[in-house]
């Protein structure tokens, strides 16, 4: 119970720190600086809360699972490509984005769409189906909470009791604390879990008896020999990762993050100083995911290894129910969890416990995004700013966080799905394919409203047609997927054990392209918007 | 010159990405227990930071700063 107590007082610590914001902007009902910290944000502040936003659930618990049951791939599979990726889209994009929303006042990307693109409902269905594919991130963090709290007070906690505390804590901060509150919880969240790493590391390592003797061990074993090499995974899946990580600068949480930097020089650190903070929190969490398959001694451990065990023996002949279930039972999303337990000293376990908590909770930012895009794309675009006022637009968008987390919290608690493979499948893949959105309104005159529409309807087609392939196709054992579609011999179409397989790629593959494809051709038949619009877009390049 | 090196950095290294060379081995075990495949894309993200540094360095948007600083102080002299 002394780690869930730590984890309590940091609990309290956190809501304390966005109290403490909320009373420094006591008196200024002003929808800026509370949605956007008044664009004030230091580099130091800037660079640790756009990490640590980005850092979820999935970060620790997510990785250290994936990487439990798949092996050392996890790390090129998200890490070290977002760790090119993602600061090359912030460099280009995000300083581009921070300057016009300083220039022309933008609070949200559908404000920049709609005036980019002279549009108006355009710009709503862009907001409803953003704000679709962001719910699913904010019932990570609860999920995450529920699982951590539970873990760390050895079940005394419940989960759904956990998934509430942490939801009632994270509503609490980002309520009183808004942008202001959401960026100083998440600079000390990021500060703690960057130390987690290296600390869950050595401690878990001399407590197994260093990892040598674990890593010979799991060599010389048929089983689990794998999980030290890429083998289990086609170089054509590996790659398609690789556009995975174009969702994040697509997520108006980080678009919106880009707009509270007070100069445009604090970029600077964030892009060049992103790589080395990912590998950071994800090489330890990798690591530590795979070294957890030579635990012998801990039972709930054990279990899910033998569920693995079972699932690769006789899976083909369960029917699709038992499979889930026992799919379910072997993920591992709680393994660095357990090896904390099995291996920390009590108030140790607390405090790392409380790091993996800061990962957990910065579906923060995601909840305030949600809360300043209804404000401003619909409340404050469809005349409520005008009829009742600024202060009233505050109140909606506190009340908006208050349903918001209500409603992800229900969710959570019905979710059967890992942390891992909900995150991937919906969120990440969605928002990876309206990247085009973006780039195509930053650097293409030619695009338009029409584009940007069509765009945005194939990836809403897109998602729901993988969502409910595969809730109609079962998912099969482990092995050799099951071939849907198939023209001359090439597979088109297949449902994997993780998902689903289109041409041998995972689905965001040409769910990317062909909203680019879309955004281009579209575009090149349709009418413009006004010279008078493409220059304020377009000064910038000298063109 | 400049931008079109830096270009051919980043496509470089996004195909380094792709190590189909350590794909189904974990040998050697770097420090007698880090397996290459995970050693190598730990120091690809080292790579990445610095190929950044670059960016920031050479390829930095400073015509976007330049833009915003002359508006601030045009809405300054206004008010």
């Amino acid at each position: 119970m002394i780690p869930a107590i730590v984890v309590f007082i940091y609990l309290a610590s956190v809501l304390y720190i966005g109290i403490f914001a909320f009373r420094r902007s006591k008196g200024s009902e002003k929808a800026e600086d509370y949605f956007l910290a008044n664009r004030s944000l230091g580099p130091f502040v800037f660079l640790f809360s756009l990490f640590g936003t980005n850092m979820t659930a999935f970060a620790i618990l997510g990785s250290s699972g994936h990487a439990f049951t798949n092996g050392i791939v996890t790390f090129g599979l998200m890490a070290s490509s977002s760790g090119l990726v993602i600061p090359l889209t912030i460099l280009l994009v995000g300083t581009r984005v921070w300057a016009l929303g300083k220039k022309h006042g933008f609070m949200t990307p559908v404000q920049m769409f709609r005036d980019r693109w002279e549009c108006s409902h355009i710009g709503t269905v862009i907001f409803a189906v953003q704000s679709v594919l962001l719910v699913p991130y904010i019932i990570i963090g609860i999920m995450g909470g529920g699982t951590t709290l539970n873990t760390i007070s050895g079940g005394l906690v419940p989960y759904w009791f956990g998934g509430a505390i942490v939801a009632l804590v994270v509503m609490g901060y980002v309520f009183f604390g808004g942008m202001r509150g959401t960026a100083w919880v998440n600079t000390f969240q990021t500060v703690l879990f960057l130390l987690f790493g290296t600390v869950a590391v050595i401690v878990i390592g001399t407590g197994m008896g260093g990892f040598r003797s674990a890593a010979q061990s799991m060599l010389a074993s048929p089983a689990l020999a794998p999980l030290l090499s890429r083998e289990r995974i086609s170089p054509l899946y590996f790659f398609s990762y690789t556009f995975i990580p174009l969702s994040a600068i697509a997520f108006p949480h980080i678009l919106i993050f880009c707009l509270t930097a007070r100069k445009m020089a604090q970029f600077k650190k964030t892009v060049i100083f992103y790589p080395l903070c990912i590998l950071a929190i994800w090489l330890p969490c990798v690591f530590l995911g795979v070294m957890a398959n030579r635990v012998t001694d801990v039972p709930q451990i054990k279990a899910r290894q033998e569920a693995r065990r079972v699932l690769a023996t006789q899976g083909k002949a369960m029917a699709p129910a038992a499979r889930d279930e026992l799919r379910e039972q072997a993920a591992g999303d709680d393994v660095i969890l357990r090896l904390l337990e099995r291996y920390a000293p009590l108030w140790l376990a607390g405090l790392l416990g409380a790091g993996i908590m800061a990962a957990v909770m910065a579906s923060d930012s995601q909840i305030l995004a949600l809360s300043t895009m209804f404000t401003e794309d619909v409340f404050a675009f469809y005349g409520g700013k005008r009829r009742f006022g600024e202060a009233a637009q505050v109140h909606t968008g506190r009340l908006f966080i208050v349903l918001i987390t209500m409603f992800a919290y229900a969710v959570a608690l019905r979710a059967p799905e890992t942390i891992f493979e909900l995150a991937i499948q919906y969120a990440f893949s969605g928002y990876a394919a309206l990247s085009p959105l973006l780039i195509a309104a930053l650097f293409w005159k030619g695009s338009t409203k029409w584009g940007a529409l069509a765009s945005t309807v194939w990836v809403a087609a897109a998602v729901t047609a993988v969502a409910i392939f595969q809730q109609v196709v079962p998912a099969p054992a482990p092995g050799p997927p099951t071939l849907m579609w198939s023209l001359s011999g090439i597979e088109v179409l297949a449902r994997t054990p993780g998902g689903t397989a289109v041409f041998g790629f995972m689905p965001v593959v040409p769910m990317v392209l062909v909203s680019a494809l879309l955004m281009v051709v579209v575009s090149l038949i349709t009418t413009k918007p006004k010279q008078s619009t493409l220059a304020k877009y377009f000064r910038f390049q000298n063109q | 010159m400049k931008r079109i090196l830096l270009v051919i950095a980043f496509v470089t290294l996004y195909g380094l990405h792709q190590d189909f060379w350590f794909w189904r081995t974990a040998h050697p075990l770097v420090f007698g227990f880090v397996p290459i495949g995970l050693f190598y894309h730990a120091c690809f993200s080292v790579a990445a930071s610095l190929l950044m540094w670059l960016l920031v360095t050479f390829a930095w948007p400073s015509h976007l700063e330049e833009e915003i600083e002359g508006h601030s102080s045009q809405e300054d002299s206004a008010h």
